[in-house]
């Protein structure tokens, strides 16, 4: 946990205007900068943006004539936050069908199903977590209601960003696979059978790479996925697109360990509920966790070891984590989560690399984002306190250099009936 | 109304003719205790009062004294807060806790008797689990009292039970002693969703309107019959057949059972206001009530509590326009504003969801100082719950339901670090012999440690 800041009234005065982010050079000053790299913590630091990129970083920055000076006041200055396992983009209200792409029931669009297109900017949750301080997402695909639909996987995740130009950014960063419960009640019933038809479709996708030109002459036999279905999987079979399983019981991950390492695949561990049961075997197998640290109940049978200790068992034990938000519409409570991680343990910078640089990493995006130093987005957010803390919120937020609007649709419910209840 | 109705008879006749008052009753017994001492502590006592180096008292169960310069007698355990905060224990306006129990399974989900529109005769006591492990996760973030709700698939969904805290095999050994019920109803999209769907009414909010009315009207003409047969001489052989559907609503008429209402829209707010007025009864608490600071005067004038969120928005469009600064907007209006869970994860950090409540407020403008927002969580739940004059504050004489925080309770880093009932402790995080897990997860994977 770190120190309550003094809070400098009134430095956050400069309104900067309306311009394109790519045609201006800001600099922050005078902030608490956690950059989330070597650098570490920088008092006092400036961060110099141009053309939409950090460019500079540190004590030390000079800055050139013409730059707009926003002076952070002393206060904490935080990569954007990034929310992994969101569905960000891809709804807006659960029970209204039509606003609502996070699935498809077609039977023969599984691993083909793309999270990347359908990706509505105009949702109304983008500005409420953005006001959280989020400023990318993993937009994940979930599963369709339909019961009588066998599918193995959900889709594929795309990382879209919250604001300061167009919403995706990358296509197929993670192909969704349920295991477990959920996994074993789509295939059938048992867990057994799944990891059966899962080890047959990979199967049935090696094949197809080797005799594509003989699949397209009709010599081949009948491959159980179509055609969208095998390609997509082949970024997968050739270990160039990670799968992110969302599996919970100690055994089961064991058991998506043992198949990740048979079969050649990049694992991203979801949920994990008992994953601290498994730490030294996930360390070891260098394999990241996607954890929701709040997430301590034992809501079924294979949650019974759920704990508030979990994301802290796992960082000491070395595995990579990044922690997760409530979902959807509760996605700006995401660095609360953190926070109730530290509370629970987790040093403090590793409870803010859990939730912006880490996921970085994970989702093969550390080049861009995650981070404060040149070279980076300028994904950039100001605090007036502890951005783990619910005492704290935002008072600045960039993406990709472009301020953000610190409103949204709730801000101006707020706004309209504040005064009196009309 | 004018209604007279003998559901409070002293005296319970053991035939099955006169409603009797409590069947169920209460049979717990509070841990007797050494006198307690926390001293030096920063204390919210859910008056509005806050001491910042503060003493509090608890002998015999109760609060004793709580202030600044309060001497600590011979033979009390003390305790140093130093640096640290007190509170009243937390009170969870809105708990499914043991009636939708983990884990869940469908052997154990008891919160819904969704086979018809009006279910006023069931009782939520006799759905909760008393060994559903999220007894002790709300125990662990402080949580010493709970209402504890049926769902909201029917219009009447049945009475609540208040319950105390503490472990226990018996659901009668938590309840709340001489609690009054409450009534569960529902309005909006979730009975039209339930009824709608097969058919039935209500389908629309106009069915939801007319669903109740029809109710009230049958439990007004049985309430009479009750009136009658007592002014005829209560001849027990005259009696009456008892209905337990109607026994309930007339208790409402008679306001001795208090209506939760679970409503999130303005304007459907404003219509049972309407009905509750139409058949002369009380509406206690508007619960989720995402759009009431749209009409946060007129619940004011009502003397309604206004049980919700802050960070919940959205899940369904009844709850699109749900706000952050909801409960500081009651609060500026003179309004009883409260923060529930109905929820097993939030319910374990209700302190959390008023801080981020209270911190949205100062954003906007509209402060509530620490002093005041503990009521959301303390006082004003006691109050919707009708134990207001028994717990909720730190008033001396009140139950000695007490929480020692690590830290600033609004704080996401605050830890219950002790919980007392009754001046019992209950939770204490450096103690394993007060974190012992439920009878179902004996034998489970990670029980050797605080969660």
């Amino acid at each position: 946990m770190i120190g309550r800041l003094s809070i400098l009234l009134g430095a956050l005065s400069l309104l900067l205007p309306a311009l394109p982010a790519n045609a201006r050079t800001i600099a922050i000053t005078n902030g608490r900068i956690v950059t989330m790299v070597g650098a570490g913590e920088v008092d006092n630091g400036t961060i110099l943006v141009r053309d939409g990129r950090i460019v500079a970083v540190g004590a030390d920055v000079s800055i050139p004539a013409g730059a707009e000076i926003l002076d952070a006041g002393g206060r904490i200055v935080t990569p954007g936050l990034i929310a992994s396992g969101t569905a960000l983009g891809l709804i807006e209200v659960r029970n209204v069908e039509a606003a609502d792409d996070r699935a498809t029931d077609r039977s023969d669009v599984s691993a083909a199903f793309d999270a990347g297109y359908g990706l509505n900017p105009d949702s109304l949750l983008i500005p409420v977590a953005r006001l959280g301080g989020i400023t990318r997402a993993i937009a994940t695909p979930s599963y369709g209601n339909d019961g009588n639909r066998e599918l193995l996987f959900a889709g594929q995740a795309a990382a879209i960003a919250l604001g300061g130009g167009p919403i995706l950014v990358k296509r197929g960063v993670a192909m969704v696979l349920d295991m477990g419960d959920a996994g074993a009640e789509r295939a059938g019933g048992a867990r057994g059978g799944e990891i059966v038809a899962l080890r047959a479709v990979l199967a049935e996708v090696r094949d197809y790479v080797r005799r594509r030109a003989a699949y397209d002459r009709g010599e081949t036999r009948d491959y159980s996925l179509s055609r969208a279905d095998l390609e997509a999987l082949i970024p997968l079979v050739e270990g160039r697109m990670p799968l992110l399983v969302s599996v919970n019981r100690a055994s089961d991950i064991r058991d998506a360990l043992a198949l990740a390492r048979d079969e050649r695949l990049k694992l991203i561990v979801e949920g994990g509920a008992e994953a601290w049961r498994v730490a030294a075997e996930l360390a070891r197998a260098r394999i990241p966790v996607l954890v929701t640290p709040v997430d301590n109940k034992p809501a079924s049978f294979e949650t019974l070891g759920a704990t508030l200790t979990n994301a802290r068992r796992l960082a000491e034990a070395g595995v990579l984590i990044a922690i997760q938000g409530n979902g959807n519409n509760r996605e700006r409570e995401l660095r609360y989560n953190a926070g109730n991680a530290v509370a629970a343990g987790l040093p403090w910078q590793q409870g803010l690399a859990a939730i912006t640089v880490n996921p970085a990493r994970i989702f093969g995006l550390a080049e861009q984002i995650g981070s404060l130093e040149a070279g980076k987005d300028a994904d950039i957010v100001i605090w007036d306190g502890d951005p783990l803390d619910t005492l704290a919120r935002p008072v600045a937020i960039f993406i990709r250099g472009e301020r953000q609007p610190m409103t949204s649709r709730q801000t101006e419910l707020r706004d309209r009936y504040r005064s009196d209840g009309r | 109304m004018g209604l007279v109705f003998a559901l409070s008879s002293a005296t319970p006749v053991p035939s099955a003719a006169q409603p009797v008052t409590n069947p169920f009753p209460s049979t717990y017994r509070p841990t007797v205790s050494a006198p307690l001492a926390i001293t030096g502590a920063h204390i919210l006592t859910g008056t509005g009062a806050e001491f910042v180096r503060g003493t509090i008292l608890v002998r015999d169960g109760r609060v004793e004294q709580v202030g600044e310069a309060i001497a600590v007698p011979e033979g009390y355990v003390r305790i140093d807060g130093s640096g640290k905060w007190v509170t009243p224990g937390i009170i969870d306006a809105h708990s499914h806790l043991g009636v939708g129990p983990a884990p869940s399974t469908p052997s154990h989900q008891d919160t819904n008797e969704a086979v018809s529109p009006n279910t006023a005769e069931v009782w939520a006591e006799h759905s909760v689990w008393p060994q559903d492990p999220q007894f002790r996760l709300a125990r662990a973030g402080g949580v010493t009292t709970l209402l504890v709700l049926p769902g909201s698939s029917n219009l009447i969904n049945g009475r609540s039970v208040t319950l105390k805290n503490v472990p226990a095999t018996t659901t009668q050994e938590m309840k709340f002693p001489e609690a009054p019920y409450g009534l569960k109803l529902a309005c909006g999209e979730n009975p039209k969703r339930t009824y709608g769907s097969r058919g039935r009414s209500p389908a629309t909010r106009m069915g939801v309107a007319a669903g109740f009315r029809r109710a009230w009207i049958d439990a007004a003409a049985y309430a009479r019959q009750w009136d009658k047969w007592k002014q005829d001489g209560a001849d027990p052989a005259a009696a009456p057949k008892r209905d337990l559907a109607l026994d309930s609503l007339a208790g409402v008429l008679n306001g001795e059972i208090l209506v939760q209402q679970h409503c999130y829209r303005a304007d459907e707010m404003a219509t049972m206001i309407d009905i509750a007025q139409e058949f002369g009864f009380r509406i206690r608490a508007f619960h989720h009530a995402s759009e009431a600071y749209k009409i946060a005067p007129l619940l004011a004038a009502e003397d309604i509590c206004v049980a919700t969120w802050a960070s919940s928005w959205g899940s369904k469009m009844e709850a699109l326009d749900a706000i952050e600064e909801n409960a500081p907007i009651i609060q500026r209006a003179g309004g009883c504003a409260i923060i529930h869970s109905d929820d097993g994860l939030l319910g374990q950090r209700l302190n959390q969801e008023a801080g981020i409540a209270m911190t949205a407020g100062r954003i906007a403008g509209i402060d509530t100082s620490r002093a005041e927002a503990i009521k959301w969580i303390t006082a004003n739940p006691a109050k919707a719950m009708g134990i207001a004059d028994r717990t909720g504050t730190l008033e001396p004489g009140r139950m000695g339901d007490v929480v020692l925080w690590s830290a600033d309770p609004f704080s996401v880093y605050a830890l219950a670090e002790k919980v007392w009932i009754d001046g019992a402790l209950v939770w204490d995080r450096a103690d394993p012999r007060y974190q012992q897990p439920s009878d179902f997860l004996l034998g489970q994977p990670g029980q050797d440690f605080t969660r």
